[in-house]
């Protein structure tokens, strides 16, 4: 029997943001409590409390800031030194994390912290005939789907895939608690320092958080030729990715990497460019919306995965693809 | 200086996985050294490139054919194996994994440990910073980049972090856990095979760790693995024919109206 119904969202944020994958962090935990008759909360650390309103508007009951001027820049230490007491002092039922690198790591610790179960990368949480809750996620890079049912009162540990739990849109009218609360963190037990954060340059948004992935695979010919996909990933606000031998020749960063050791992507569009689509980056890309294959081998195990192929050279043709939708893309804003 | 490196042993990359009665046929399957695992080898063996007085010990828990990976990473050069085996050991949950390595690394005595990011079977992510937890020490995660100051008592990471990279510092004894692009992990020589053969490869069981189920809870209890799917199989797809110009039309016509995903 599930005693405590709340549900505790940590909340990432960074450079006075909210991150955007954390609303779908409270969308999804809010769709949880409905289910359970339960409630949301969400724990912020050091943003400003007008901030806090979009979290209660995506669905949280309510919010609490942890404030110290430490959490200028947040480590693992810190993070883990702010949720574990009040995880222990709320005892909810789940703890909800975005999948990303501060996500999982976070989420680990806490499970280690706690000695309780830990689920990296969920892509659904439902309740099943008996209103147990029940969670999948890939395992293999995604070549399969691992089913879990969740037992007994928790805290359970989730963290959740970016992409895959978007909500419809705010409810301005929504109302919560936001309360901020003055942290003491024992500072010296303190080792991490962040000395610098870099952005990628052009801002562009990193591929597990972008809806549309633009990617090339050695079909692209030669590293100067990226940039058609640049162009087009900017017309439609995404970003760029690349196959595994792509990134080996030295023509692409591997944090762009799409596959099983590379990064796993669940955008609402993929466009594969040039790539033959080896089991490995299938793996990657597959669980994605829509899949377009653009390739000159008609034969090439990307088009089994693909919803539309088009069978020819994406150097030509990508180019045409842009203008075209810089055209549609422009005239409506 | 005394790093520990914890290894695992994973399906081939390149293996096609088939399911049976819910759960993985992974018999005929290759095996391979988990690709993350790699990078962090690479990194004990580079280290020790500078710093001479370096024993890199890889750590392993699993079944005996476990073994091969340990071995493979001798190969690379590692000086010495141990493999956690113990009939209790069977079924552990991954926090139980995580702390009998760290009896391990107690025993061993460490200044640095160095995970892969993951292993590429369950993607749990997990073991690493648990580790990191019940060895209290700092953990830095997914780092591209490792670097010490002059007295090997700070060292100074590059992390990969959604949308770009984050330098973090920390003191020593600390745990890393490995993303490609860190190094480029080295083949093993014939000399190196060769002599990985010879060195024997040391077990721990529950005894010297100082284990009994009945000491941990497990999160067997409360995660039920009911089993595993093969993800939904997507339609047939439809090729989209015509001149370069007729395709981008056609392609950007249907992504606005049918599919709705620009």
């Amino acid at each position: 029997m599930i005693v405590s119904k709340k549900i505790l969202v940590f909340v990432e944020s960074g450079e006075n943001a909210i991150k955007p994958f954390a609303f779908e962090a409270i969308h999804a935990a809010r769709i949880l409590a409905d289910a359970l008759g339960g409630s949301v909360d969400a724990l912020c650390l050091g943003i400003e409390k007008s901030l806090a309103d979009s979290l209660v508007h995506w669905g949280a009951d309510s919010v609490k800031i942890f404030v110290n001027p430490l959490f200028e820049t947040i480590t693992l230490e810190k993070a883990l030194l702010s949720i574990e007491p009040l995880v222990n002092e709320q005892k909810p039922y789940a703890v909800f994390f975005s999948a990303t690198t501060y996500g999982k790591e976070l989420s680990a610790s806490l499970s280690a912290k706690l000695n309780v179960g830990l689920l990296t990368d969920c892509v659904s949480i439902d309740l099943g005939k008996q209103g147990e809750v029940l969670v999948r996620r890939p395992v293999y890079a995604g070549k399969a789907i691992s089913h879990v049912t969740l037992q007994g009162s928790g805290p359970h540990i989730l963290s959740l895939r970016q992409n895959v739990f978007r909500g419809p849109s705010p409810d301005i009218s929504r109302i919560g608690k936001v309360k901020l609360i003055d942290f003491k963190i024992p500072d010296d037990r303190l080792v991490l320092k962040i000395r610098e954060v870099v952005r990628e340059s052009g801002g562009q948004m990193d591929v597990t958080e972008a809806r549309v992935v633009v990617s090339g695979g050695l079909g692209m010919q030669k590293p100067e030729n990226f940039i058609l996909l640049e162009d087009l990933a900017q017309v439609l606000r995404g970003a760029v990715g690349a196959s595994r031998p792509v990134v080996d020749n030295g023509w692409r960063n591997y944090s762009n990497q799409i596959g099983q050791t590379g990064r796993t992507v669940q955008p609402d569009l993929y466009i594969a460019c040039g790539i033959s689509g080896s089991v490995q980056h299938l793996a990657g890309m597959s669980a994605a919306k829509c899949i377009i294959a653009i390739n000159k081998d008609p034969n090439a195990p990307i088009f089994s995965v693909a919803d539309y192929g088009i069978i020819g050279d994406a150097l030509e043709i990508l180019p045409l693809l842009t203008e075209e939708f810089r055209k549609v893309l422009g005239s409506s804003g | 200086m005394r790093i520990i490196v914890c290894v695992k042993q994973v399906i081939d990359t390149a293996a096609r996985i088939e399911l049976k009665d819910q759960k993985l046929d992974g018999t005929a399957l290759a095996r391979v050294l988990n690709p993350y695992d790699e990078f962090a080898i690479e990194e004990a063996l580079r280290i020790r490139e500078s710093k001479h007085d370096t024993e890199i010990v890889l750590v392993s828990l699993g079944a005996e054919c476990f073994r091969d990976s340990l071995r493979a990473g001798l190969a690379m050069g590692a000086d010495r194996a141990v493999h956690l085996m113990d009939p209790l050991f069977n079924n552990i949950d991954s926090l139980t994994t995580a702390y009998l390595l760290s009896q391990a690394a107690k025993l061993l005595g460490f200044d640095i440990i160095f995970c892969g990011r993951q292993a590429v079977d369950d993607d749990m992510a997990q073991i690493g910073p648990a580790l990191a937890v019940y060895l209290e020490i700092p953990c830095i995660t997914v780092v591209t980049q490792l670097d010490f100051l002059e007295d090997w008592d700070v060292a100074v990471a590059v992390r990969q972090i959604e949308g770009g990279t984050e330098t973090i510092e920390s003191s020593l004894p600390a745990l890393f856990t490995c993303q490609k692009g860190l190094n480029q992990p080295r083949l093993p020589s014939l000399k190196g095979i060769m002599a990985a053969k010879k060195k024997e490869i040391e077990t721990f069981d529950a005894d010297k760790l100082g284990f009994s189920l009945k000491e941990k809870p497990s999160s067997n209890e409360t995660l039920i693995h009911t089993g595993l799917s093969l993800p939904d199989r997507r339609g047939e797809g439809k090729i989209i024919g015509g001149s370069p110009n007729e395709v981008a039309t056609q392609l950007v016509k249907i992504l606005r109206e049918q599919e709705k995903v620009v």
